[in-house]
């Protein structure tokens, strides 16, 4: 069924929303209609002030509350949802996340309280009862330790939480297919590929959403107009995780939150990425299409592509290809997806090299600030090992060291045939010190970035011997 | 019994945080026909302006007008102790950034469009934004601060040992949750209500009275609550006020501003950052007996409240040692950068980080463990060595008594040794371990401030309106300022009401700030409920046929004689009684903090009422590879007196010692080589988050610490345990050293990853070469 009104379920109460432009951040929203305990502490993804909760599909496909940063979703992407803000979180009395943090003392000026409200919230139900429930919830007063004991001394969830019988009675359709119009901009929400293929065919000034972690960026901060969006949150063929015994197919469109709960345990070095990948909030909407769609330099999942020798298939109306990770990037910001292309999804293989007995894979990721932070450097390496610790396979990919993420190739050549020593390692140390030209800016000095890219494939070798290797 | 003093009383607003309720100034329901404000703001670090033109702002749809310097009515300046900050520039800008006009429209979006159109033309000037050259240059905003005890210069040069060094640490934003927001509200008779979010509403009245040229009577500032000050809001709120009182004045019609993340922190000032050089001689066992110090701060563009953060410094800086012979010198930089301002701690933290560089790097030349370096150089005994440099005792001195509670509490001897052992075994990963003592003066160090009002209004139902000079910004000194009337009147906290901070209750207040909130207002507090008790007394002591009221005690809502408990009668019937027999309901109180004093011209005073102290023991492991850590524990003993509230002074230390941390480890500001900023939002500056507290993070309150002539025995807390953070930069200093031979490496401040795997690295290249002295 196509809608065309925007209609959405706040705190129970359901709005039709028209004459209004849907591409106004939520939290814009909220605010400007009055629901002002919902608070802006950058409009940039990285203070968690904004957080509220939205009933999404979970890894399970059962229905979860997922915190989510409202700066960052454009108000078309809420169609057919239902969100919770802080207002709406005590009913009769305070929620439990509520009184808990009011009798240990987890709010002091109180601003950033909301959002770490709603983050509580979502994570009293999914059971997160660590710090990484709230590790997107930026707070300058309290130094966290009375967030981090109220987190922690709440109870299992009562068997007659209304908020967990609502979950329960939420129905099983999936997202509606959308085309609004407000204030002069368009918001498609098709369901179908070919539907989104006939979209960009009918509107090439049409820019592609997905969880619009980047996008909402040029929304607030560089107030870019978008008069057709097409968001790809609805469309079938764009999610799913099938994996298979010789490899792992992942919706462009899946979630990275998903990604990390599906898949935990299958790729080391993608869950080690996805650990440091932004926050929750983040998490929950940003997908692996948006990452490569974006084709920073910086970005995290690249290096992991890279090293793991995934492809990626791309649609347009002139059918399907798949291409190999290592040729899609092109140049700085650059891709060799064309105009009229969708990225579909990703693969990626599990088989080792022939004559390997066993693989090392890891990632790493330096920043300025070990959680949350954009990466100086980011690395992923996978090494395929024979019974006598000879190298069969080298991979060694990184980002932040030059203009796309690359491949440290002539090393990788090079470790080919070598035992996996610290002699052999020793002997690379220089040359991959030279291999890249990056730049200095205000995350880290070029010189810095040249030792780390030295320096991590060097702590590879030493922690290998801890690592759990797959064959 | 004093009901609420001593008890973990939750934030009087925490029921508002946690649903949403509690309201800050932009929450307020928008007013029909509201006007917002956009800044134009200056793409240069130092020009001259050519020409402006902002008629085509006035063509873009929904723009009202743009407020320029040309539309100020009184004095253009909003400098707060030196009347060198012109609110709005005339013919040149600063710094990057700054606010050239102010296009006002319909909408916020209206104003932003038609900021855009604004034309200004601009002959870039050469800026000064180095603090080295621009010392160099002698660019400096006023003279020298000094404070001396001995020769310094006589005794360098007889010391057995000297060495001399020069450091530098980067400046902080304060990224309080809550940007810049102020709500200007004309009436027909030419007043002004405005509702700001700053921790000196006495100053933002002055400053628009000033720039509107009205009285003071005409300007109400009323302050609802912040989210998070730390300084940042002392004087910079007048910045956006003022600037709305423009506009309002203008147009007739309400205005807000409210500032992004990149305009807040573009537009506002920071932590100062600090260069330092200093001379230190010493004798083999490590007793330090002279140092000499030059502080260089740089200031930014304009005054701002620099001199006094500076003279801060100079105070401070001896922290818990005893140096015979001592020389400070203080001076504040003039560059092209945004003003730098108050930050938590006022320069303190800036001092204090030279003089433990100085015990640091004594104690590693020596080969000698840094804690007892630090110890055997505490004020200790009496006279001239418990006396500090400017001449004030250390009286009831703590500082030996924290420092052995802690390392037994923090197991520290213990702890040395497994750090040791794990060293010993880890090529790539090394640990490091260290105790810092902190001594921190209480007061303003200028005499004027030191004083505070409060208001008391009971209404005959017995309900009770709580008013005094004091804003909140999260650090509940409300919560602690109904425990204390609570306390003094004897009745429920649920009673009172605590009213937001207004300028038409409590006339002339100083700023919340200096960590002296509690202190100053909780007495005035106090007074004026002690005003009410007298009067109050004798109508009691009528209604319970009693001569003598002094004998009437006022507890748990009523009021009975001494030695006769169940002789009394309500507070309610009091109150009601006062009233019928024309007793007045409503008082004033005020302080001033007696016997302090401060002689800038000698450098010699008495400036701070009493010293709150502290120690803290700070574990790390740092990683070979990246030079990334991880903080594993830190363990604290701090002094706040006879706690007020537990649980608040808590939440005080713990959230100072994070934000020290940040400052020293992650939160670095980067500028352009043309001075514009780099660092504008969370996505490049980095706080820390729940992920870079330890696991283990212990508070240890001291007991049986009541202070003498404060408020109920209580001390001042904001800011002391922010110093606490120098125990994690001297425990990476330890562990990068631990990777090397050598026994010391400069470590750049904030030591973010790569300033400590540079650290790594020198230590390890320098193996075999040792530091040369002098
Ligand atoms: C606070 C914060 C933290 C972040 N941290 C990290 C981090 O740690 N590491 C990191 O790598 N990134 C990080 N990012 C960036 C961002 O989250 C990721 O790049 C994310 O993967 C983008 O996915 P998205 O679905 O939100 O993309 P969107 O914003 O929806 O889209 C991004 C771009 O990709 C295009 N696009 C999206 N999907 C497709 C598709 N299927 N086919 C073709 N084009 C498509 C869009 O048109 C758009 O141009 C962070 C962002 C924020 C706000
Ligand atoms: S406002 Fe900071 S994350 Fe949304
Ligand atoms: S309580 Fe102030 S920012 Fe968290």
């Amino acid at each position: 069924m196509l809608e065309t009104a925007l209609t959405l379920t706040i705190n129970g109460d359901r709005l039709s929303l028209d004459n209004i432009s849907p591409t106004l951040t939520l939290l814009e929203y909220l605010r400007q209609s009055g629901r002002i305990g919902t608070k802006e502490g950058c409009a940039d993804g990285d203070c968690g002030a904004c957080t509220i909760v939205v009933v999404g599909e979970g890894a399970d496909g059962g229905w979860q509350y997922q915190a989510m940063n409202s700066c960052l979703i454009p108000l078309g992407a809420m169609a057919g949802r239902q969100l919770i803000t802080v207002e709406g979180v005590a009913q009769g009395g305070l929620h439990p996340v509520q009184a808990k943090m009011v009798e240990l003392g987890g709010s002091q000026c109180g601003y950033c309280t909301p959002g770490f409200i709603m983050s509580m919230f979502a994570s009293y139900y999914d059971g997160q009862r660590d710090d990484l429930a709230v590790e997107g919830n930026l707070c300058r007063c309290t130094g966290y330790l009375p967030i981090r004991r109220a987190l922690q001394s709440l109870q299992p969830v009562d068997a007659e939480d209304p908020w967990q019988a609502r979950l329960a009675q939420t129905d099983a359709d999936g997202l509606p297919a959308l085309d609004y119009q407000g204030q002069g901009q368009r918001f498609y929400r098709p369901t179908q590929l070919s539907q989104v293929l006939a979209l960009m065919a009918d509107h090439p000034e049409a820019t592609l959403v997905a969880g619009a972690t980047d996008l909402g960026l040029e929304l607030t901060h560089r107030r870019q107009q978008y008069p057709v969006l097409i968001s790809l949150e609805a469309v079938e063929e764009l999610h799913g995780i099938q994996p298979a015994a010789t490899e792992v197919t992942i919706g462009a469109a899946v979630p990275l939150s998903q990604i990390k709960a599906t898949l935990h345990g299958v790729f080391p070095a993608l869950d080690e990425m996805l650990h440091w990948f932004a926050a929750r909030q983040v998490r929950n909407r940003a997908t692996l299409g948006g990452n490569l769609g974006t084709a920073s330099p910086i970005g995290d999942l690249p290096p992991v592509l890279l090293a793991l020798d995934a492809t990626v298939t791309l649609a347009s109306t002139a059918g399907q290809r798949t291409v190999a990770i290592a040729d899609f990037f092109t140049g700085y910001r650059q891709t060799l997806r064309q105009p009229d292309e969708v990225i579909v999804s990703i693969t990626i293989p599990k088989t080792l090299a022939p004559g390997a007995t066993r693989r090392l894979s890891q990632s790493y990721k330096v920043g300025k600030r070990g959680t949350d932070d954009i990466s100086i450097v980011a690395a992923t390496f996978t090494l395929d090992l024979d019974e006598h610790n000879t190298i069969v396979l080298a991979r060694l990919a990184y980002g932040g060291v030059a203009a796309t993420p690359v491949r440290a190739i002539a090393i990788e050549t090079a470790l080919i045939g070598q035992p996996w020593t610290a002699e052999t390692v020793q002997a690379v140390k220089s040359p991959l010190h030279n291999a890249f030209t990056p730049l200095s800016d205000l995350r880290a000095s070029a010189g810095y970035r040249r030792q780390l890219v030295a320096n991590l494939f060097e702590k590879f070798f030493y922690e290998s011997a801890s690592l759990r290797s797959t064959s | 019994m004093g009901k609420g003093i001593g008890t973990s009383h939750s934030h009087e607003s925490a029921i508002g945080h946690v649903t949403g309720q509690a309201i800050y100034t932009d929450d307020q329901r928008r007013l029909a026909g509201m006007l917002h404000l956009w800044p134009v703001q200056a793409p240069h670090a130092h020009a001259r302006i050519v020409r402006m033109d902002v008629a085509a702002a006035a063509a873009v749809a929904g723009v009202i007008t743009t407020v320029t310097a040309a539309d100020i009515t009184g004095v253009n300046n909003i400098g707060s102790i030196v009347a060198d900050e012109e609110l709005l520039p005339i013919d040149r800008v600063s710094y990057w950034g700054q606010a050239v006009a102010w296009v006002v429209g319909e909408t916020e979006e209206a104003a932003r469009l038609g900021a855009l159109q604004v034309e200004i033309e601009y002959e870039p000037l050469e800026p000064l934004l180095d603090l080295a050259e621009a010392i160099a240059q002698h660019s400096f905003h006023g003279g020298t601060q000094t404070v001396q005890r001995g020769d310094p210069i006589t005794a360098l040069a007889q010391a057995e040992t000297r060495l001399r060094g020069e450091v530098t640490m980067g400046g902080q934003d304060h990224f309080y949750l809550e940007t810049h927001a102020s709500w200007v509200i004309p009436a027909p008779d030419g007043s002004y209500q405005v509702y700001a979010g700053t921790q000196h509403p006495t100053e933002t009245q002055a400053a628009i009275a000033h720039i509107l040229d009205i009285p003071r009577s005409h300007v109400v500032v009323t302050c609802l609550r912040m989210g998070g000050g730390f300084g940042g809001k002392e004087t910079q709120a007048n910045l956006m006020a003022a600037a709305a009182a423009i506009a309002a004045q203008k147009t007739g019609r309400p205005v807000r501003v409210r500032l992004n993340r990149q305009q807040d922190m573009t537009m506002t000032g920071k932590r100062h950052s600090f260069l330092a050089q200093y001379q230190v001689g010493f004798t083999h066992e490590g007793m330090i007996t002279a140092v000499d110090v030059d502080l260089f701060a740089d200031g930014g563009w304009s005054t701002d409240l620099s001199p006094l953060v500076v003279q801060a410094a100079v105070l401070r800086i001896d922290n818990a040692y005893y140096v015979p012979d001592f020389a400070v010198r203080g001076r504040v930089v003039k560059t092209h950068k945004v003003s730098n301002t108050a930050f938590r701690g006022f320069g303190s933290p800036q001092g204090v980080f030279v003089m433990e560089e100085i015990v640091e790097r004594v104690a590693h030349t020596l080969g000698l463990p840094p804690d007892q370096v630090r110890e055997r150089n505490f004020y200790r005994g009496s006279g001239e060595t418990n006396t500090t440099p400017y001449g004030q005792e250390v009286r009831d001195n703590r500082i030996q008594r924290i420092w052995d509670e802690l390392k037994t509490t923090a197991n520290f001897e213990v702890r040395q040794g497994e750090v040791a052992q794990f060293n010993a075994t880890h090529p790539h990963r090394k640990r490091g371990l260290s105790i810092c003592p902190i001594k921190f003066g209480i007061s303003f160090t200028s005499q004027t401030p030191n004083q505070a009002g409060a208001l008391i209004l009971i209404y005959l139902d017995g309900s009770i309106q709580l008013n005094h000079g004091g804003t909140e910004m999260g650090q509940g000194l409300h919560t602690k300022m109904l425990q204390v009337a609570a306390r003094a009147l004897g009745v429920k906290l649920s009673r009172f009401r605590i009213m937001p901070t207004s300028t038409d209750k409590v006339p002339n207040t100083s700023a919340t700030a200096a960590s002296s909130g509690s202190d100053l207002n909780g007495q005035a507090v106090k007074d004026a409920c002690d005003g009410i008790k007298a009067r109050l007394s004798p109508v009691a002591a009528r209604m319970l046929d009693l001569y003598a009221p002094e004998e009437l005690v006022f507890a748990d809502d009523w009021v009975y004689c001494a030695g006769q408990p169940d002789c009394r009668v309500s507070f309610d019937a009091v109150v009601q009684e006062a009233y019928n027999r024309r007793v007045s309901l409503s008082a004033t109180g005020y302080y001033r903090t007696p016997n302090i004093y401060f002689d800038k011209e000698t450098g010699q005073g008495r400036p701070f009422y009493y010293f709150v102290y502290s120690a803290a023991v700070s574990e790390v492991e740092v990683d070979g590879f990246t030079g990334t850590f991880k903080l594993r524990r830190v363990d604290i003993v701090h002094d706040v007196g006879e706690s007020l509230n537990p649980l608040v002074d808590r939440g005080q230390i713990e959230g100072a010692f994070t934000q020290g941390m940040g400052w020293l480890t992650m939160e670095e500001l980067v500028w352009a080589a043309d001075g514009r900023p780099l660092v504008t939002a969370p996505s490049t500056y980095k706080i820390p988050t729940i992920s870079e507290i330890p696991e283990q993070f212990n508070v240890h309150l001291l007991t049986r610490a009541s202070q003498d002539g404060t408020i109920y025995g209580s001390k001042a807390v904001g800011e002391p345990p922010l110093l606490l953070a120098f125990s994690v930069r001297q425990a990476l200093r330890a562990a990068a050293i631990a990777f090397g031979e050598t026994d010391w490496v400069p470590l750049a401040s904030p030591a973010t990853p790569e300033a400590i795997l540079h650290a790594i690295e020198s230590a390890k290249s320098a193996a075999s070469v040792s530091v040369k002295s002098d």
